[in-house]
């Protein structure tokens, strides 16, 4: 007996009415799959770079999703260690064993007590940084590594996302442009890390009796330190 | 899940008289339709996305050989295993397999159409491991031992004081004693009890909403993040999929995505999108050792080239059932397979065969809301009429019901004969039920009034208010 993998590509083929694809129509789409053009996309973000920024602000308030905007990194700490304070959360969290994060001077307050590494059960809060952040519907784009466990965008109760501004694009499209970039991706299409988390407010359900709730299973909170700098 | 859905007729029946179901239904409208409402207005290009998410699926179809054997090179490249699978049993077989070699004992699972389609959670039960469903609408109906009413609301069907009380008798074993009735605490709740289950599970099982041919990535869409715990904790992530979920690039996803949220819940982005590419990588601190795809086709490939084509490019919003009259009126279960609503109308005579299924394409109004909302732009009446004129030509409807179509057709064809007919009709219906305005039963069509009442006519036809309106003369208003 022949394979399954056979027997459904030679169904396919029979319903298609064609052989296997060769010469043009095989050359143009692999063209289509090294070279990877953004569709239509939403004019809603086709701003300036600090409209932009307006934009992401606005859409994470309708998600739930709050913003501490401050001017420069050495303000990081004290936004951590004040939004913690209001919401009368532990001053401990499991932090990204990050380079920008880790260039934070952290001993500027020096009541919060942290630890790097991925996620573990009793970790209440976690600190993480973004790649990027898409403006069209405020979605933090997290890139997972060894620096960057994806276990800390999902079991805190509260994930706090350190976001420089100048991370903020327009589109999706942009982000994984960015993506690529980053990584250096050839025609090959071998640039993906093993998780890139889209994340666009916090955990939520309506699987009971249609009402919304917050904190599902992922976290019930999500605050973002969006941090200006220099650039822009 | 067993099928039922010969049975129909009997299941919308009970399902009118459910006085608990009548309320868990009634929340949809705000629920889902004014939300899908309103995102769509917060976006002028929403109907160009559609087309352009059309266009997509519809090259993908045409060319669906040449991605699905890219995107197993591309798996393959970054550690992980495609497995090609052409039936349900194959599918199982296979899933079994694989949590063999890990010794598994429970499993995790984030929602998945075709695990239902598949039947997965009974097999792996009687090979002794324990599924453990972790989308909350799934873990509520896995409690009740029922299968999903809803493709994106399994337990839409359930009020919330059903809920209080399966988690109440249910929970009991892990020291919960108290009745809830807050819909946060019931969600606390759940969310305790299955994150250690999220920790204790050796293999982690989700679906996909797409597969990406360029990057070899299989994506899920969630709202919880039930599904990002299911794949990262484990020791070994494996995917169901069916075939047509594959598309060319991520920039065509993102196309679809656009439509999909706003399609499903009235989200402008679901909360988690998440692209999983390979096992974890050398380095990594988290992610599952091991990353398997089972590609499913179950029928699919020999769908394509027939009329029921178009229906591969769905994406499985749940929008058509969402504002479908007869979907609202009976709810999920009364389909009596994996898919409810005018797309299980459409897939499930497929799937489950004509003979079983025929009442589905039947159970509509042809209102042509489905296809109004269907953001894949999915022709479902269309396709409906096609398996009603199947199963009439396959001679599966009864006699009665074949007789009275046939005489309806004779009539039709005959104009002088049909007017004098309804003429008659419409003015003995008109005089008998002008005093109430409605009929509650009818001679011949007991069945049909059972469920709903038939609106009394005005006395006259369409044909002759037509005519002496005027209009029908081709007069200026
Ligand atoms: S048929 Fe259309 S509306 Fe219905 S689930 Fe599929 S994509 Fe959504």
């Amino acid at each position: 007996m022949s394979s399954a993998r056979d027997r459904i590509l030679g169904s396919l083929r029979r319903s298609l009415g064609r052989e296997e694809l060769s010469g043009e129509a095989k050359a143009a789409l692999e063209a289509r799959l090294a070279h990877p053009t953004a569709n239509l996309t939403p004019a809603r973000s086709q701003l300036p770079h600090a409209g932009q920024v307006e934009l992401f602000i606005r859409m994470a308030e309708r998600i739930d999703v709050t913003v501490a905007r401050i001017p420069g990194r050495d303000e990081v700490p004290g936004a951590v260690a004040d939004y913690l304070a209001s919401h009368n959360l532990p001053t401990e969290f499991r932090m990204s064993p990050d380079p920008f994060l880790d260039a934070i001077p952290w001993e500027r307050r020096p009541l919060l007590k942290f630890a790097r590494g991925r996620a573990e059960p009793a970790d209440l809060v976690g600190v993480t940084p973004a790649f990027a952040a898409v403006a069209e519907t405020a979605t933090l784009m997290m890139v997972s590594g060894p620096e960057r466990p994806a276990t800390l965008n999902f079991m805190p109760d509260t994930h706090i996302v350190v976001l420089e501004s100048r991370a903020i694009v327009g589109t999706y499209e942009e982000g994984f442009a960015r993506l690529r970039t980053a990584r250096n991706a050839g025609t090959d299409g071998r640039y993906m890390p093993r998780t890139v988390n889209l994340i666009t407010g916090p955990s939520r359900t309506a699987d009971i009796a249609l009402t919304l709730i917050l904190g599902a299973h992922g976290p019930r909170r999500l605050h973002v330190v969006l941090v200006d700098g220099e650039e822009s | 899940m067993q099928v039922s859905s010969h049975d129909f007729k009997a299941r919308a029946d009970k399902a009118l008289h459910d006085p608990n179901l009548r309320q868990a239904l009634s929340a949809m409208e705000k629920g889902f339709v004014s939300k899908r409402q309103a995102a769509v207005r917060d976006l002028p290009e929403f109907d160009a996305l559609r087309d352009r998410a059309v266009e997509i699926k519809n090259h993908v179809l045409e060319n669906l050989d040449h991605y699905l054997e890219r995107f197993e090179t591309q798996v393959l490249a970054q550690g992980g295993k495609v497995h090609w699978c052409a039936s349900p049993k194959e599918a199982r077989e296979t899933i079994l397999a694989l949590l063999r070699t890990v010794e598994a004992r429970t499993c995790t699972k984030g929602k998945s159409m075709i695990a239902e389609e598949i039947a997965l959670n009974p097999f792996l039960a009687a090979n002794g491991i324990e599924p453990v469903e972790t989308d909350l609408g799934e873990y509520i109906i896995q409690l009740a031992d029922e299968p999903p009413s809803h493709i994106i609301g399994p337990a839409v069907h359930k009020t919330k004081d059903q809920i209080s009380d399966l988690f109440l008798e249910h929970h009991q074993k892990y020291g919960r004693t108290a009745r809830q009735t807050d819909p946060q605490a019931l969600v606390n709740e759940a969310r305790e009890i299955l994150r250690q289950k999220y920790i204790d599970a050796d293999a982690g099982i989700t679906g996909a909403n797409f597969l990406i041919a360029e990057t070899g990535s299989t994506v899920i869409v969630t709202n919880e993040g039930n599904g990002d715990l299911t794949q990262m904790l484990p020791r070994m992530h494996i995917v169901i999929a069916s075939l047509e979920k594959i598309v060319p690039t991520i920039e065509d996803a993102c196309t679809i995505l656009r439509v999909l949220a706003r399609s499903a819940t009235g989200q402008e982005f679901s909360a988690y999108t998440t692209f999983s590419t390979g096992p974890k990588r050398e380095a990594d601190l988290d992610g599952p050792a091991a990353f398997h795809v089972v590609l499913l086709d179950n029928g699919r490939s020999a769908m394509i080239g027939t009329e029921l084509q178009e229906a591969l490019r769905c994406i499985r919003c749940g929008a058509c059932m969402n504002h479908c009259p007869v979907y609202q009126a009976v709810g999920g279960h009364a389909y009596g397979w994996v898919y409810p609503g005018p797309i299980g109308a459409v897939l499930d005579p497929h799937f489950v065969g004509l003979e079983e299924a025929r009442h589905l394409p039947s159970a509509s109004t042809f209102c042509g809301r489905c296809e109004q909302v269907c953001p894949m732009r999915i022709p479902l009446p269309k396709i409906m009429r096609y398996w009603r004129q199947q199963a009439f030509e396959r001679k599966l409807a009864p006699p009665p019901e074949r007789m009275a179509v046939q005489l309806w057709a004779w009539l039709v064809r005959r104009p002088a004969l049909y007017h004098f007919a309804t003429r008659i009709a419409a003015y003995l219906l008109g005089r008998f039920g002008a005093e109430r305005g409605y009929f509650r039963r009818l001679p011949l069509a007991g069945g049909w009034t059972r469920g709903r009442d038939m609106p009394a006519p005005s006395g006259r036809t369409f044909h002759d208010l037509w005519r002496t309106s005027g209009r029908g003369r081709g007069e200026a208003e």
